[in-house]
This record gives structure tokens, C-alpha cells and sequence, in this order.
């Protein structure tokens, strides 16, 4: 039924259709105060009602294939625009060479990506060095935007943060070094305290208080417009206790999810979830999987696992609409993620 | 925070008296239905339900502060910058100070390694006097197995700080300083832990051992997914506890032997190697697996797994967001726990989260230990 679609209060489409309105149309044609009278209800709700159906029904119309609209759909756009948004779309780089090649360039703004992982393999590092790289000035190709990193754990600790940020300044004054010989001396006047400072940070203590958050960071980034990614870490803590109703975990967590990726849409930022592991019967033996559950898998745009091959870390893309399936190795150093120390013996032995 | 009640937050009154109306007191309960179950609850349009929304989350929200903002309140108001020193050099040096403020540091390993004997140190440099390297406080010491030794601390705190034990009054002022609880249940341990929460400031307690947090959650009649849920609460209750008061807390762990084919992987590994593990059926490691389950590894900020490979003791940094994975072999004499090397032994791979306990037979470490009682003169 087409009342259905409209935005208002259970009471006023039952009043509605116990009047006789089934139709948009039929709303659409009334006048405010035949509607206030034959539904009893104040003459400014009447107005709001026939406004939203007269919105909703020329909507309609467009859609329908009667030959004679050629406007697109309100709020849509064409795939050709969209091909030059995705060329000139931002990556954050994540330090690691053969990460960023199996990324297309890194992690994507305007998409929601997944990273998983056993404890230890370095899900709170790739966090730390996305949260420092996506501060890298635009002369030495980053983003030059800050980070919110919205903490579920305790697992973020600043000493590493500080490791990481010295190091990438490190890396970028032997870069300016090496390729800008011939100018003066750009010496990158970042200092480690300013990366810090970019970094905004959350504690989150329950599941309320992280979905209270997500709701709130739109008003906070519409303060903050030069935040250009958010990293959740894990977004799976506080959903895997105290949850006796799996339904209603499966809807919270699919309602936070889309507004999350409403987020990375509207302010063209990426958004980096990380997630544990739990393991599943399958096919006769347990094996590894990501925590939340299967609903959960269809939220992200992107799905990264990281896991143990042999001695090496690496990456795998499990699920991802526009890159290819293939891992990469990487490894965790003093200096935050890096290339993983076999493929660095590669690249020199050439 | 998800407990405020809704009708103190400064939503316009038309709406708050709808959500009390309704039944939804707390923001807890407000916060857990979607904004369409919300709709149909409250029985008001889109627009009313995410303004009204949109200003309980953002009075529930926690406050945003920087990295930067922390990095100075640690270096300002704490010891070391929020650590507790160990005096193992590798150690500290690997912990960039010693064990971390705020956040859960577990050891585990198997039956007479050392644990025990890592907490009776650590209380005592938690009690020292600031100018001897401690954090001049009290300790809660949480003893599920009655292991604690008073006897095995004095010697340490002779052997290890003869300047400072051998002072009249010392031993017993340090000593002093030092409580140890005994639950019996899970329950028990949880009443303790509401009343250490609220005592922890004014006591000044500055560290919190746990002996062992696997013995009192194996020890409960009930178990599978109740038993998880209970683990579940006491980690996060903990957890906060350490957090809010940024004080170090330290868990000890059991093993156990691995069931069956563990070697866990994931859908696309186990397509690969399924005809690798045919061929080799040799691939079962026949070491031991920390107890409690994955859920908790994944809760610990800092493990530190004590193991022993031929004859050898080691600890090494299993999983720690500021260190690098090094192994240090060390022993136990009269003054505690003592590393033989201080730069250790870089571990690459999986291999740093293995607990192996070759070689140390537990009746040998059971004469080893009674030798330091008998060598102490009453």
C-alpha cells in the first residue's frame, strides 16, 4: 500500500486508511481542511501530510514507464559521474607496499572496510598507522585531514601512537630529502605532538554508549570538517556480551552500520571497522570466522582478514565489490606497518 | 552514561513525557531500539524520533579528548608516564617502561613456571616508596588458589632491596600494604570487586593481581555460554575498574592441552591446505593452549606467555601493542624472577603465542622452591 511509504506515526495511517485514503494520489488530491476534518487531526499535520504524499507521489510518477518523464529519479546519479568521482576518490595509505597495490592505492574514502584478525596480528596497529597516515600533509600525497579513533578496548596506547607518528616524519623528511634535492630544504615542520593532536579520541564503555556516538558524530564532523576517517576499535567488544536477544543485536547492529556508511557518503570519508574473530562449525571441522554473525558480513563495503602464513603476516580481501581477491604480506615494526621484511630482500636483490 | 534517565536531558517536554509513557526510562533503553521500532513505539513521525534521538546521544556520548591531551595527562600526573616498572631491563625496556597503567597485562603459562612468583615481585614494587622506584601504594592481591606466601615476599623483598628490607619497620610497613582476598566463587569475587571500586581512590591502591583468573572461572558448576556471559561481564567490569582509576592489573592464566585438530583457520585457508594436512599428519602440535577462550585473548591488552623449551625458561611478549615479539629466558632464584638475557630473542610468526613446556619436570620445581624456604634462616 502506498500509504505505507510514507514517514508518519502508525496512529495518522491508520486514521488514514480508516477514512478512505489508500492512495497517495487520493491524499494528494484532497485539500488541507477536508483532510483535517475527515481524519481528525490539526490543520498544520493535514498540510504536513499532503505535502509528504505530494512529495512521494510525483516521485512516483517519474518511475513509472509511461513514456513521457526523461528526468532521473530525484537523488540519483549516473554511473558515467560516478566513473570520475571513483578516479580521482582518495586512498589512505597504510605504509605497506603490497597492502596499498592489493587496496588499489589504500583504504577508500567513501567506503566502509572491514579488518579482522586473530589477537596479536596487528588489527590495533593498522588502526594507529591509518589514524597517523591520513594526517600525511598534501605535497607528500596524503589527505592531510584528521582522525577520530573511537576505542571500545583500551588497546589504543599513546606510546605506540607516538613511535608511529615519529617514524612517518622520519619517513617523510628522507622523502622530501631524496626528491626535492634540487629546491631548498623542505623541512617538514609536522612535529609528532601535532599528529597527536589530530587524532580525536573516544572511550567507549557499552553498546549504548557507542551507538549514542555514532549518532552524535554527525553533528561533531559537521564541526570538524577536515576529519577524514574513523577508525572502530573493535566494533565487535561490546556486542558479544550482555546480548541475550540476538535479534535485536542483529538490527542495532545493521542500523549502525548504515549510518555509518550514510557518514563515509555525505562527508567523503573512509571508515575502518575492526573485528574479532570467533571460530564456526562448518563442513565437519570448527574454522575461523569474523564475529557478528553472517547478517553482519553483508554491512561492510570491504572485508580485509588478516591472519598467519607460516612465519608472516599477511592480508587477505575476502569480500570486496571492486578489487580482486589476493593477499598481500606485510609486517609490524618499530616503526608502525611496513612492508614485510621477505618482499623488502626482493625488491633490493633486483 | 547509558543509565541517565531520559527525562533529565533536557528534551522538550511533550516528548519526554512520551518516552516515560511508554517505558522507556533510561537511555539504555532508548539507545537499544532501532529508530523504526522507536517509531512505532512512541507513535511519532521520522523527524521527532531522530531530533529527539540525536540529543540523548549526544548527552550519552562519551567526551572527545586527543592523543595528544592523553599523552600529557600521563606524563604529567603518573609514574614513568602510566608504568610500573618490573626491574627485568629486557622487559621494561620491551613494555617501554614496565607494565602499562589502565589496561588488563595476563601471564600465563603452565603449572610452576613462575607466575605466582612474578605477582609476590610485582606487589612488592608496587608498595616500595616512590623514591625506591615503587608507587608508594597499597595492593589488592586477589589469591583464588591460596598461593600467596608472606614468607617467599619478605625473602624477595631481602634478596632483591636488602637496603630497604633490612631497615627496621620497612618489612613490615611494605608488607602491610599489601591485601590479599580470598573468593571462593564468581559471585563472591564480583561483590569484592564492587567494593574495591569504590575504595580504590581513597585507598590508594595502586595495583590489582588477580591469581588466578582461570581457576575461579573453571571452578563454577555452570558452563558453555552462561559461564562466557559471566566471563564476559567481569572482563569489561575489570577492565573499566583499571581505566577509570589508571592503575595497572595483572591476571594470571592456566593452560591447557590442546583438543583435537585446533589448528584453526579460516574457509579460504582451509581450501588450500586441506591436501597439505593430509599429507603431513604431523602438523598437530602437541604444545598447550592458554585457557579461557578466544574471547579473552582478544580482551587482554598485554600478554606475557611464560614457557619452558628444553630444560629453558622463557617470557615472552605475545601480544602487546608496544612491543616488539621478543622471548627472554630468565629463572627463579631467591629474589624472584631474573631474566639471563636482557636484549632476547626476536620471534617471527605464530610462534611467539605458542606455550611449550619441555623438559621441566614439576617435581624439580617443587624441590627448587622448597630450598629458599629452608635457606631462610627464622
Amino acid at each position: 500500500m502506498e500509504v505505507g511509504m510514507l514517514p508518519i506515526s502508525a496512529s495518522k495511517r491508520g486514521k488514514l486508511l480508516a477514512a478512505g485514503y489508500t492512495t497517495l494520489d487520493a491524499i494528494a488530491r484532497a485539500s488541507p481542511t477536508h483532510l483535517a476534518r475527515d481524519i481528525d487531526v490539526s490543520d498544520s499535520e493535514a498540510s504536513e501530510i499532503l505535502s509528504l504524499a505530494t512529495k512521494a507521489s510525483s516521485a512516483l510518477e517519474r518511475e513509472r514507464p509511461n513514456g513521457t518523464h526523461t528526468a532521473v529519479v530525484g537523488g540519483g546519479q549516473t554511473a558515467w559521474d560516478m566513473l570520475n568521482e571513483e578516479k580521482f576518490s582518495s586512498c589512505i595509505t597504510t605504509s605497506c607496499v603490497d597492502l596499498d597495490n592489493i587496496l588499489g592505492g589504500g583504504i577508500k574514502c567513501k567506503e566502509v572496510t572491514e579488518i579482522g584478525g586473530v589477537p596479536g596480528i596487528g588489527k590495533t596497529q593498522i588502526g594507529i598507522q591509518l589514524a597517523v597516515n591520513v594526517q600525511i600533509p598534501q605535497e607528500y600525497g596524503g589527505l592531510g585531514g584528521k582522525a577520530i579513533y573511537i576505542d571500545t578496548e583500551g588497546s589504543f596506547m599513546v606510546e605506540r601512537v607516538l613511535q608511529i607518528a615519529e617514524a612517518c616524519i622520519e619517513d617523510m623528511a628522507e622523502y622530501s630529502h631524496q626528491f626535492h634535492k634540487d629546491f631548498q630544504a623542505c623541512d617538514v615542520k609536522v612535529h609528532p605532538n601535532n599528529i597527536l593532536e589530530n587524532i580525536f579520541y573516544f572511550r567507549v564503555c557499552s553498546y549504548t554508549e557507542q551507538i549514542a556516538l555514532i549518532n552524535y558524530l554527525d553533528k561533531f564532523i559537521m564541526e570538524n570538517k577536515d576529519v577524514k576517517i574513523i577508525i572502530v576499535d573493535s566494533v565487535t567488544f561490546h556486542f558479544r556480551q550482555d546480548f541475550d536477544d540476538m535479534a535485536l543485536r542483529t538490527r542495532l547492529l545493521s542500523e549502525m552500520a548504515l549510518k555509518l556508511m550514510k557518514l563515509a557518503k555525505k562527508f567523503c570519508l573512509a571508515i575502518v571497522m575492526l573485528n574479532q574473530v570467533t571460530t564456526k562449525y562448518v563442513e565437519g571441522s570448527f574454522q575461523l570466522t569474523l564475529a557478528l554473525g553472517d547478517s553482519w558480513s553483508h554491512s561492510c563495503t570491504n572485508r580485509i582478514i588478516l591472519f598467519w602464513n607460516g612465519n608472516e603476516r599477511h592480508a587477505f580481501i575476502d569480500k570486496s565489490p571492486s578489487l580482486k581477491s589476493a593477499s598481500a604480506p606485510y609486517s609490524v615494526t618499530t616503526r608502525g606497518i611496513r612492508n614485510s621484511t621477505s618482499s623488502s630482500k626482493r625488491i633490493k636483490m633486483m | 552514561m547509558a543509565n541517565k534517565l531520559i527525562n533529565q536531558m533536557g528534551l522538550p517536554k511533550s516528548i519526554a513525557n512520551i518516552f516515560t509513557a511508554r517505558n522507556v526510562i533510561t537511555a539504555k533503553d532508548a539507545l537499544s531500539h532501532t529508530e523504526f521500532e522507536l517509531m512505532e513505539l512512541l507513535d511519532v513521525g521520522k523527524e521527532e524520533v531522530t531530533s529527539a534521538m540525536a540529543h540523548v546521544s549526544e548527552v550519552v556520548c562519551p567526551p572527545c579528548q586527543t592523543a595528544l591531551l592523553l599523552l600529557e595527562q600521563r606524563v604529567r600526573n603518573e609514574c614513568m608516564a602510566g608504568h610500573l616498572p618490573t626491574r627485568l631491563k629486557g622487559l621494561d625496556e620491551a613494555l617501554c617502561g614496565g607494565i602499562p597503567f589502565g589496561v588488563l597485562t595476563e601471564l600465563v603459562g603452565p603449572a610452576g613456571i613462575g607466575k605466582t612468583q612474578f605477582c609476590l615481585k610485582l606487589s612488592l614494587l608496587a608498595s616500595m616508596p616512590a623514591n625506591c622506584g615503587g608507587l608508594d601504594g597499597r595492593v589488592i592481591y586477589i589469591d583464588v588458589e591460596s598461593k600467596f606466601r608472606s614468607k617467599r615476599l619478605i625473602e624477595i623483598g631481602i634478596n632483591s632491596f636488602p637496603e630497604i628490607f633490612l631497615k627496621k619497620g620497612m618489612a613490615q610497613e611494605m608488607a602491610g600494604r599489601i591485601l590479599i582476598l580470598r573468593p571462593t566463587s564468581l559471585s563472591e569475587f564480583a561483590e569484592s570487586l564492587h567494593q574495591i571500586k569504590v575504595s580504590l581512590l581513597q585507598q590508594q591502591v595502586k595495583l590489582l593481581i588477580i591469581d588466578s583468573m582461570a581457576a575461579l572461572v573453571l571452578g563454577e558448576r555452570d558452563c558453555g555460554a552462561s559461564r562466557q556471559q559471566a566471563l564476559g561481564w567481569h572482563v569489561s567490569f575489570i577492565k573499566s575498574l583499571a581505566e577509570f582509576s589508571r592503575i595497572p592489573v595483572v591476571l594470571t592464566n592456566q593452560v591447557r592441552s590442546q583438543i583435537g585438530d585446533e589448528s584453526r583457520m579460516y574457509s579460504f585457508q582451509a581450501a588450500q591446505s586441506r591436501s597439505i594436512i593430509k599429507d603431513n599428519p604431523a602438523t598437530y602440535d602437541s604444545h598447550l593452549v592458554a585457557a579461557l577462550g578466544i574471547n579473552w585473548a582478544h580482551a587482554v591488552t598485554i600478554r606475557l606467555v611464560l614457557e619452558a623449551r628444553s630444560g629453558q625458561r622463557f617470557i615472552k611478549l605475545a601480544k602487546s601493542p608496544i612491543s616488539p615479539a621478543l622471548a627472554f629466558p630468565f629463572k627463579i632464584t631467591s629474589s624472584g624472577m631474573v631474566l639471563l638475557d636482557d636484549d632476547g630473542v626476536e620471534m617471527k610468526g605464530p610462534e611467539i603465542s605458542t606455550i611449550n613446556c619441555q623438559g621441566l619436570s614439576l617435581s624439580s620445581l617443587a624441590v627448587s622452591s622448597a630450598e629458599y624456604f629452608l635457606t631462610k634462616n627464622t
